[in-house]
C-alpha cells in the first residue's frame, strides 16, 4: 500500500508531495498519488531521529520500561531507530542477550532497536566482554559502552579502543572519574551544591576523562564517543580533539540543553540525573557546540524509573528521566526557536549524524528517491502539553508534565508503515 | 509559616516571636512541675532516619512539657535498602493520626520532600548536610542571652562548614538577626560557592580570632569534626587540625573575657576544642542544651497552635475505635 505525504516541507524547505511506496521513498514532486493520502500542509518532513542513548530496562527491569513499550515512546517522539544501553539485567555483555533485545525490538515492529554491548564484563570495569561475537552476532552491535559507569580504567580503555576496530565500532565513554565523582556525587559541584548540601559532582570529573579518552583515541587511531556531554570545558577538549584530527564524536541530551542545576532548590529527583544539570552558562557553551557541530547529535538519555525508586531523599533516588517523547520539542525550544538550529540542522543532529556514529543502515539519509521511508513530520508551530496520560513508557519520570512544549510529532514513517498518525501511535500497535 | 524546614523559612518578626516565647518556656524549665497544657491531646512523632541522642531527646521533652503525646520512631538504616520508599514511610506514620512530624534524615531535603507527601506539619530536625533550623535556633537564643541583641554582632563559626547542617542554618538565621558572619575552614572543608553567601571566610583561625582579618569577635561557634573526615582525606591528621583550627588555650587567649564559645555537640575535646575552652568560663555549651528544649516548646506551640486541630470526623472516628475496643 503506498502512502502519499501531502504538502510537506523536508528539512523546512520547500513544501511538496513525497510518495511511500515499498518501504521507500518512490517519488518526490507533484503529480503524485498514493492509496492513502496524509494531508502534512505546513508540516516539515525530517529523516526518522536515531537515538544513540536509551535505557529500555529489558532484561531486567520490565515494571520500569521494555523494549515495546520504550519503542513505543520512540515513535511518538519520532524516532525510527534507538540504540538500547547494555546496563541491563544481566547485563548486555554476551551475543545472547543483545540478540534477545534485537529481536524483542524486531517484535515490537516500531523502530529499529539497535543494542549497544558493553566494553567490560558485568560493566565491572575489570575484562573486556565478547565484544567481536556482539559485533558478529545478528544485533550487528556497533557500539559498546559500560553507560552508567565510566570505563576508569586506563588500560582497559586503551584496549577496548583498540580491540573495537576490526568491527567498525565505537566506544561510547560514560566520563566520569568515580574518584572525582562517586556514587553519591548527584549535583553539579558549585553553588548550588553548596547551599543545599549535596554531594557535588564536578564538571572537572567528566573533563579529565575526556581528555585522557581523546589522547587514547589518537594514540590508538581508533573512534571514540562522548556520551551525555554536560559542560563548557569538555566542548572545548572535543573541539581541540577534533581540530587535531581526532576520531572523536560527541553527544548531549536534550535534558543538558534546557534545564540547569537551579531546579534542584526543591530536591525534585525528577531532576536527578547523571550527569547534572549544570549552569546555565554551561547550557549556552553546549547549545553553541551543537549548532556549530563540535557536539554531533542530541542523544536523550531516556531513562525510565519506577515511582518507587524516585519517591526517596534526592541522593538516594535513582539518576535519570525520560526522553523519547520530548526530545524533538525541547530541542526546537533551545535551539530552533533561539536560530542557533534550522529544520536541516536537526534532522543533522538527530537522525543523520547519530545514524552514521552507530553504523545504521537505511537510517538518516537524505529525503530521496530510492531512500528508505523512515521519517517524521513535525508540526513545527504546534504548543503542546505532554499530560501524564500521554506517557506511553511503564514510567513517569519526566519534568515536562504539564509544561508548555514547542513542535510536535504528528507522524512518524518506518520502513515505510505509519507508526503514529495524528501524533497517536496508530491502531493496534500500542504495547 | 506551616512547616520548619529552613532557617530561611523565619523572616525577622518570626524568629524573635519564637525567641521571645522560648524565654517563657525557659522559665518552665526551673518549676518543680514542668508541665504546661497547650498541646494536651496533639500528637508529635519524632521520625528519626539518623543516630541522634540529644536532638531527639530535646525534641521529646519540649513536646512532653506541652503535654502533647510523644513518640519516637526510628527508620534507622536507609529506606532504600529496606525496600522501602521516603513516602511510604512518611505517609505510614502520618497515616497513624499525627499532628506532627519532627523528621531527621541522613540526606539533604528528604525533610522538605516529606513536607510535600504528607498533611500535619513539618518540623526539620537536621537533613544529611543541608539544615538545623532548630539548632541555628537555639544557638541565637544562646547568643542573645550573652549578648544582647545580635544586629552588628560578629559571630566566628569555624570547623567543617561543607559537611555543617548548623553552619548553613546559623548563617541564614544570624544574618536575618542582623548579625556578620565568619566562616573558618581549611579549603577542603569549605563549602563550594560559598563567596555567594551573606557571609565573610577565612582560612587563618588565628587572623580570625584576633580580629586582624575580619574585626572584633563577639562569639564563636566550633563545629564537630567527624571521624570519618580524619583519615587523610580533608586534612592530614587530627593533630594537624587541632594545630591549625582548633580552639586551644592560646587561641582562646586571643577572644575577649565576655566572648562565648558555642558548640552544637557531641565535642572532640582535643581536636576542634579544648577542654580549656569547653569548660572555661566563656563556654555556653551546658547554655545551647538547656535552651534547646525552650526553642523547641517555642516552636512546636507555634507551628501546632496555628495548625488546625484534628478533623470533627477524625475526632468521632477515634471515638468509635475506642467504643469497639471496650
Amino acid at each position: 500500500m503506498s502512502i502519499l505525504i501531502r504538502g510537506a516541507r523536508p528539512l523546512g524547505g520547500t513544501a511538496t508531495d513525497v510518495l511511500v511506496d515499498d518501504g521507500a521513498i518512490a517519488g518526490i514532486g507533484s503529480g503524485l498519488s498514493g492509496d492513502e493520502v496524509i494531508d502534512a500542509g505546513g508540516l516539515v518532513l525530517l529523516p526518522g531521529l536515531v537515538d544513540l542513548h536509551t535505557h529500555l530496562r529489558e532484561p531486567g527491569r520490565e515494571d520500569a520500561e521494555t523494549v515495546a513499550t520504550g519503542s513505543a515512546a520512540a515513535a511518538l517522539g519520532g524516532y525510527t531507530a534507538v540504540h538500547a544501553m547494555a546496563n541491563t539485567d544481566p547485563v548486555a555483555d554476551t551475543a545472547e542477550i543483545v540478540t534477545q533485545v534485537a529481536r524483542l525490538g524486531d517484535r515490537a515492529g516500531l523502530v529499529e532497536v539497535r543494542p549497544v554491548g558493553a566494553v567490560s564484563k558485568r560493566l565491572a570495569g575489570e575484562e573486556l566482554a565478547e565484544i567481536g561475537t556482539m559485533a558478529r552476532s545478528a544485533a550487528r552491535v556497533r557500539i559498546f559502552s559500560d553507560d552508567g559507569r565510566c570505563v576508569a580504567d586506563s588500560r582497559l580503555m586503551r584496549r577496548a579502543l583498540e580491540y573495537v576496530k576490526p568491527f567498525g565500532a565505537a566506544v561510547a565513554q560514560h566520563a566520569q572519574d568515580p574518584r572525582l565523582a562517586d556514587g553519591t556525587a548527584c549535583c553539579h559541584e558549585g553553588e548550588v551544591s553548596g547551599r543545599l548540601g549535596l554531594p557535588g559532582w564536578p564538571g572537572v570529573a567528566e573533563e579529565s576523562v575526556v581528555a585522557r579518552d581523546v589522547m587514547l583515541a589518537e594514540h590508538t587511531g581508533s573512534r571514540l564517543h562522548v556520551c551525555h556531554v554536560s559542560t563548557a570545558g569538555t566542548v572545548e577538549v572535543i573541539r581541540w580533539a577534533k581540530a587535531r584530527g581526532i576520531d572523536v564524536t560527541a553527544e548531549v541530551t536534550p535534558h543538558h540543553l534546557l534545564l540547569t542545576c537551579d531546579l534542584l532548590a526543591g530536591y525534585d529527583p525528577v531532576f536527578k540525573v547523571n550527569p547534572p544539570l549544570r549552569p546555565e552558562e554551561d547550557v549556552t557553551a553546549l547549545r553553541e557546540a551543537l549548532a556549530d557541530g563540535t557536539i554531533d547529535a542530541v542523544a536523550t538519555d531516556h531513562a525510565p524509573h519506577a515511582d518507587h525508586d524516585k519517591d526517596h531523599a534526592f541522593a538516594d533516588a535513582a539518576f535519570g528521566m525520560l526522553g523519547l517523547q520530548t526530545a524533538l520539542a525541547v530541542v526546537a525550544e533551545a535551539l530552533v526557536a533561539t536560530g542557533r538550529l534550522d529544520w536541516a540542522g536537526v534532522a543533522d543532529r538527530m537522525s543523520v549524524r547519530p545514524a552514521r556514529i552507530g553504523r545504521v543502515a537505511g537510517q538518516g539519509g537524505a529525503i530521496e528517491v530510492g531512500a528508505a521511508a523512515n521519517l517524521v513530520l513535525v508540526d513545527p508551530d504546534a504548543s503542546w502539553t505532554l499530560e501524564a496520560a500521554d506517557v506511553v513508557s511503564r514510567s513517569r519520570n519526566t519534568p515536562y508534565l504539564g509544561r508548555a512544549l514547542p513542535a510536535r510529532v504528528v507522524a512518524t514513517l518506518f520502513r515505510g508503515r505509519p507508526t503514529v498518525r495524528d501524533g497517536k501511535l496508530v491502531n493496534g500497535l500500542a504495547p | 509559616m506551616r512547616h520548619l524546614l529552613s532557617a530561611a523559612d523565619l523572616d525577622r518578626d518570626e524568629a524573635l516571636a519564637i525567641l521571645d516565647a522560648a524565654a517563657r518556656m525557659h522559665d518552665i524549665q526551673n518549676r518543680e512541675v514542668k508541665k504546661l497544657p497547650p498541646l494536651r491531646g496533639r500528637t508529635i512523632v519524632n521520625l528519626f532516619f539518623e543516630d541522634s541522642t540529644r536532638t531527639r531527646s530535646s525534641f521529646e521533652l519540649a513536646g512532653k512539657w506541652l503535654s502533647a503525646d510523644v513518640i519516637n520512631v526510628s527508620a534507622k538504616g536507609s529506606s532504600v535498602s529496606k525496600g522501602e520508599s521516603l513516602r511510604d514511610t512518611a505517609l505510614t506514620v502520618a497515616a497513624m493520626g499525627v499532628d506532627a512530624l519532627v523528621v531527621r534524615h541522613n540526606a539533604s531535603g528528604a525533610v522538605q520532600r516529606v513536607a510535600g507527601w504528607v498533611d500535619c506539619v513539618v518540623v526539620n530536625a537536621g537533613d544529611g548536610t543541608h539544615e538545623h533550623p532548630t539548632q541555628a535556633l537555639l544557638d541565637a537564643y544562646t547568643l542573645r542571652r550573652r549578648l544582647g541583641d545580635l544586629a552588628d554582632r560578629h559571630v566566628v563559626i569555624a570547623g567543617d562548614i561543607t559537611h555543617s547542617r548548623v553552619a548553613r542554618s546559623n548563617v541564614l538565621l544570624l544574618r536575618t538577626l542582623g548579625a556578620r558572619v565568619t566562616l573558618v575552614a581549611p579549603p577542603t572543608l569549605m563549602p563550594s560557592g560559598v563567596s555567594s553567601w551573606p557571609c565573610t571566610t577565612s582560612w587563618d583561625m588565628d587572623a580570625t580570632l584576633s580580629g586582624k582579618a575580619h574585626g572584633d569577635v563577639d562569639a564563636v561557634m566550633m563545629l564537630r569534626v567527624q571521624r570519618e573526615r580524619m583519615s587523610g582525606g580533608y586534612f592530614p591528621t587530627a593533630h594537624e587540625y587541632a594545630v591549625e583550627y582548633g580552639l586551644s588555650p592560646a587561641r582562646l587567649d586571643l577572644l575577649g573575657a565576655d566572648v562565648p564559645v558555642l558548640h552544637p555537640g557531641p565535642m572532640n575535646r582535643g581536636v576542634e576544642i579544648s577542654s580549656a575552652a569547653a569548660d572555661g568560663r566563656r563556654s555556653a555549651v551546658l547554655d545551647q542544651v538547656q535552651a534547646g528544649v525552650a526553642v523547641r516548646m517555642a516552636v512546636l506551640y507555634r507551628l501546632l497552635s496555628s495548625a488546625a486541630p484534628p478533623a470533627a470526623e477524625d475526632t468521632a472516628a477515634r471515638g468509635a475505635v475506642q467504643e469497639v475496643a471496650e
